[in-house]
């Protein structure tokens, strides 16, 4: 039995924690977190609110749990959206090396990268109105290109490959060989690249709620926690620490497991190790 | 005089060399000779101090009395490059991409303080004109320049310093056999003229038969035997030693059984490339192959040599209906050869190629590699039938059916090579086209997997395309013979007739620079 | 050479072309009218009739497109419908603020990361490596918005070293440089991991490369072979990392400039949202891009420089 690398055991570890909680905030809060009680605002930290209230009076634990649900919910249909057209696109490149498909694609991909993924985020956003859904959408466009460059970086070395030429002499057509002998093979760089666009999407979450183009009031998220916190950041310096934090281990949490994912599947470590 | 004392390395625990010990004079050139996995270019790696992580030595590396092996770190750099130059077998990733190949072998002037930058720059002139690159300029990058070439580069930087002793690993394994010959014809005029001693290591007997002054077999991690080359060659004391040349010199015996029957007609055919773009336009058409025809008849083993970039894998790829043709027809059953051809076409060819490694997806196993080419037939065999063919095709090249079960990680080079053949066989084609298939092999494998291609030949009535830039292979194989260079067919004919006659001036070049085992004086 | 910068200055060309295309579409082509959506739902008939004719929107969006192409080109970015200044003006005066935040951010972390990454793959696998990489780790995942508010929390609340945010114009520099710093930091710390991440590992990638055990073999020691082959080769990938760079710095510069209050183009843009001023947005936007595509034909241009495979095409 191999021994699995310590980052990928503290990273899965931190992501399934937050995870349970988002799972766990569907079913269960502490408090409710639409129900304002201006006479509760503010309280420190007690028996009956772990962390306190906020300038509204509602439960922080219990925003930071749905906060987690908000925030997990668009980065991994973010991701999603970017594995479902990048992968096929990209494959589809590899396939059809130099020709005027992948030049297209590639190009395509390029001009994608030209843009400031943020600022063309927050242009969507703003013209078509914030919400959680244009959110979801505006950094979902940016990871299709990733996945492409990746599914495609990954499959052209494999084409080149013996056992492709063999299936081909077997009478294989190229979207058969990227379905059977492409796609299994480069699905670890697809699972490291999935957790790391997935902790990006938190990060650009939290940056397009904080400036208030994500999701809207009352469904709480982290990135507009902050936003609000930030006025009271002399006074009440907790508010604006905790939500921080919460993104900062939730995104570590998936870059550790990320790192740990590419060194436990990297066949060229694994033979060196072996 | 420069001695090695029964040293010994082991990495982490384990032993890689046991008691190796070796002498070699001023002037004379060692011969290392021993198969993939032996400890011989461990050997030169510890003769270097250049050691991977976790490997701990033991014993002797004597320079005139003085032991290397007390050496600290500053020590060994003092040593290397001054005392020892060492080249290796890759020369195409040998020099760094991004410096002139001047500047790589002033470097070695430099480092050591043997010469101010621009005295050194002028000295590496002068090294570099005499490994024969007087043509070349200073300012050249390694990109623009051969794999002969860049090999040249490497051993001008390494004798830069006139080293006591250069060791060369694997020198001319990756390059064609007449830069190999050219290659090695420097080697031993260096040797002459700087009075230095070379480390010749090399899995090729006929390399070193025909330069060693004395040579060491090697095998898992011990010399076997070592003397003067002619002696040991001669005399053949230890069985290793006998078997490693019989391998080397291997013929199988294969029974004669041609009928005139033409399966697979070449007429005229003609490949060409796409030329290098040019902004939006190309250039012209590159002309890979050019106008070449044959035919391939019943029970018949055709060979195909030439050396790389002659366009023998772009007709091959051709013949096997990968890429379509610019002229000319292939014809196979009287049908042509095209990239949309009927399924059960291919089934009449299949492949096996050169690389034991990559011929297989290792996600699959072993019954699902093999049974792949069912997917020509129009109604491939399911359930138990299936079992009994792959079972059968293992069987066909001696492996166990119970290795279906198995992942192609879990067999060696030589069982790879197995699987393969039992891959081309399962459609039970009649022609089987073997591409460079045991190029990648140590020689006694080698010598098992040619045994089991006449066996199944004989027994399958089977006709090889035999594609190889090893003519030593080819006239162990192949009834006829056709010399490829530049796309045209230079020479073709007997096998024999060729090998003892040969018309062309090309194949005669080739045939002199081929290593040869007979050369041992 | 001439050719390789011929074909990516052709291709910077066009990729403005298509740039400038998607953003008009954004903002101008898909759904609505954009003069009812900037005056929102109090518009009276008569000023929405007058701003219709002011943006050209009853001319044809072909027509209105190479209005705005043609505009930018002269260096006319049109009429901020809310400052009613030309946008080029705005522009200008935000440049001072923003440019010299970007470099003075992609400075910062270029300086961190580089010997950070070569101790860290000097010492691969040592406590000093692990330690890096922990470190390294931590800096990608704080958001630096939250780092930014952390800085002020601490250097301008409590400790008072700097002021919380504002800047009061380049008439003293030193207090300019001051006022920029923090936001530098918020903004280059996380990028200098990434940077630092990437550096060590193509340094450890081109360690592994058959041209150093070649130097080894010369003599060279192993720090020798790090500076005199690793470095210029590992450099390429990490031009690359550079130039993506500086497309976050601008994005990550818009939430930062709101954070420190800073008159930036990032604010400039966030404004021009909020206030639905689309003669703002579209044209910054596009200014935006352009700078990013316009780095990225000069990361080409430095690969050309370090790798003479490209130089002699």
């Amino acid at each position: 039995m191999r021994r699995l690398p310590p980052a990928l055991l503290i990273g899965a570890a931190l992501s399934a924690a937050f995870l349970a909680i988002a799972a766990l905030s569907l079913v269960w809060t502490p408090h409710s977190v639409t129900g304002v009680s201006i006479s509760e605002r503010l309280q420190p930290p007690s028996a009956q609110y772990v962390l306190g209230t906020d300038q509204l009076g509602r439960d922080l634990a219990s925003m930071l749990m749905v906060g987690a649900q908000t925030s997990i919910a668009v980065a991994l249909i973010a991701v999603g959206i970017g594995i479902a057209l990048g992968v096929p696109l990209g494959l589809a490149a590899a396939a059809t090396r130099g020709s005027l498909l992948d030049e297209i694609i590639m190009r395509g991909n390029d001009l994608i990268f030209a843009f400031p993924s943020l600022v063309i985020a927050i242009l969507i956003t703003a013209r078509y109105g914030p919400s959680a859904t244009n959110a979801i959408l505006a950094i979902g466009i940016f990871n299709i290109p990733v996945f492409a460059r990746v599914a495609r970086g990954g499959a052209l070395p494999l084409w080149t490959l013996d056992y492709i030429l063999a299936a081909r002499t077997a009478g294989k057509g190229r979207v058969r060989i990227s379905v059977e002998h492409i796609l299994p093979n480069i699905l670890n760089l697809l699972i490291v690249q999935a957790t790391i666009q997935f902790s990006l999407g938190i990060l650009a979450e939290a940056a397009l709620s904080y400036v208030g183009l994500g999701a809207q009031p009352p469904v709480p998220s982290w990135g507009r926690m902050l936003a609000e916190a930030q006025t009271m950041i002399y006074s009440h310096p907790m508010l604006a620490i905790l939500p921080g934090l919460a993104i900062v281990l939730m995104v570590l949490g998936l870059n550790l497991m990320g790192d740990g994912l590419r060194d436990a599947l990297d066949p060229r470590l694994r033979r060196r190790r072996a | 005089m420069i001695g090695v004392e029964n040293l010994s390395v082991a990495i982490h625990g384990t032993p890689i060399l046991r008691g190796v010990s070796l002498q070699i004079a001023p002037g004379e050139v060692f011969g290392l000779v021993g198969e993939s996995g032996s400890g011989k270019s461990m050997t030169a790696l510890a003769l270097m101090g250049l050691l991977p992580e976790g490997a701990e030595a033991g014993g002797e590396i004597l320079i005139d009395g003085r032991d290397l092996m007390r050496n600290s770190e500053p020590d060994w750099c003092r040593v290397r490059g001054n005392d020892i130059g060492m080249i290796f077998q890759e020369p195409m990733t040998a020099l760094n991409p991004v410096r002139t190949i001047g500047d790589q072998v002033a470097e070695t002037l430099t480092i050591h303080g043997a010469a101010e930058p621009r005295a050194a720059l002028e000295i590496a002139r002068d090294r570099l004109d005499r490994v024969g690159l007087s043509h070349i300029g200073m300012d050249a990058y390694p990109h623009e320049l051969s794999g002969g070439q860049r090999q040249r580069v490497c051993i001008a930087a390494a004798i830069a310093l006139h080293p006591r002793l250069l060791i060369a690993d694997e020198p001319t394994t990756a390059l064609d056999v007449t830069t190999q010959a050219q290659i090695l014809d420097l080697l031993s005029a260096l040797v002459e003229e700087e009075g230095m001693g070379l480390l010749l290591i090399t899995h090729d007997l006929g390399v070193v038969a025909g330069m060693a002054d004395r040579i060491a077999v090697m095998r898992q991690g011990e010399i076997v035997e070592t003397g003067p080359t002619a002696q040991v060659m001669a005399e053949r004391n230890h069985p290793y030693t006998r078997a490693l040349l019989a391998a080397s010199s291997h013929v199988p015996e294969r029974a004669a059984a041609q009928r005139p029957d033409p399966l697979l007609q070449v007429e005229d055919v003609r490949r060409e490339y796409p030329g290098r773009r040019e902004g939006f336009r190309r250039g012209p058409p590159i002309v890979a192959v050019d106008g070449v025809s044959f035919t391939l008849h019943e029970g018949e083993s055709l060979g195909l040599v030439g050396e790389s970039g002659c366009g023998k894998s772009t007709l091959t790829r051709a013949i096997l209906g990968l890429d379509p043709v610019q002229g000319g027809d292939i014809r196979l059953f009287g049908r042509s050869i095209v990239p949309q051809m009927p399924r059960e076409m291919r089934a009449g060819i299949q492949v096996v190629f050169q690389d034991p490694y990559g011929s297989f997806n290792p996600r699959w196993k072993v019954d699902r590699i093999v049974a792949e080419p069912f997917h020509l037939l129009d109604a491939p065999p399911r359930g138990s039938e299936r079992h009994d063919r792959v079972a059968e095709a293992l069987t066909a090249v001696h492996l166990s059916p119970d290795d279906m079960a198995k992942y192609p990680h879990e067999f060696s080079g030589g069982q790879r090579q197995r699987i393969a053949i039992a891959r081309a066989l399962i459609t039970r084609p009649r022609i089987i086209l073997l591409d460079e298939a045991v190029s990648a092999l140590d020689v006694s494998v080698r010598a098992r997997i040619l045994d089991l291609l006449a066996e199944l030949q004989d027994g399958f009535g089977l006709s090889y395309l035999f594609v190889s830039h090893d003519l030593t292979v080819v006239r162990a194989i192949t009834d006829r013979v056709m010399v490829m260079q530049d796309g045209r067919f230079v020479e073709t004919g007997e096998t024999e007739a060729v090998f003892n006659d040969p018309q062309h001036e090309y194949t005669r070049a080739l045939l002199a620079a081929a290593p040869r085992l007979d050369l041992a004086s | 050479m001439l050719r390789y910068l011929a074909t990516r200055a052709l291709s910077l060309g066009l990729s403005l072309v298509v740039a400038s295309v998607v953003i008009f579409a954004l903002i101008e082509v898909i759904p609505g009218d954009p003069a009812s959506y900037m005056l929102g739902l109090n518009a009276t008939d008569e000023t929405l009739a007058a701003l219709r004719t002011e943006l050209g929107l009853d001319g044809s969006k072909f027509d209105r497109y190479l209005a705005w192409v043609g505009g930018m080109l002269t260096g006319d970015f049109g009429v901020s419908y809310t400052y009613r200044v030309p946008v080029a003006e705005l522009v200008l005066d935000r440049l001072w603020v923003s440019l010299p935040l970007a470099i003075y951010a992609l400075t910062l972390s270029t300086l961190i990361a580089f010997p950070v990454g070569i101790l860290a793959a000097a010492n691969r696998g040592g406590v000093l490596d692990v330690a890096i990489m922990g470190g390294t780790q931590l800096g990608i995942a704080v958001p630096n918005f939250w780092f930014a508010m952390l800085l002020v929390l601490l250097f301008a609340v409590t400790l008072q070293w700097f002021s919380a945010g504002g800047f009061a114009g380049w008439d003293d520099p030193l207090l300019a440089i001051k006022s920029l710093t923090l936001p530098a930091v918020a903004l280059a710390l996380p990028q200098a991991s990434i940077l630092a991440r990437v550096m060590r590992s193509a340094l450890i990638e081109t360690l592994e490369q058959d041209y150093i055990r070649t130097a080894r073999a010369k003599g060279l020691s192993r720090r020798q072979a790090v500076l005199r082959h690793a470095l210029k080769n590992a450099l390429i990938p990490v031009l690359t990392i550079i130039g993506l760079q500086f497309s976050f710095l601008l994005a990550g510069a818009i939430i930062i400039e709101n954070v420190f209050f800073l008159p930036g183009l990032g604010r400039l843009i966030f404004q021009g949202i909020t206030q639905r001023d689309l003669v703002v947005v579209e044209s910054v936007t596009m200014l935006l891009v352009f700078a990013v595509i316009l780095v990225t034909f000069l990361v080409d241009v430095a690969y050309a420089l370090v790798d003479p495979r490209l130089r002699r095409r």
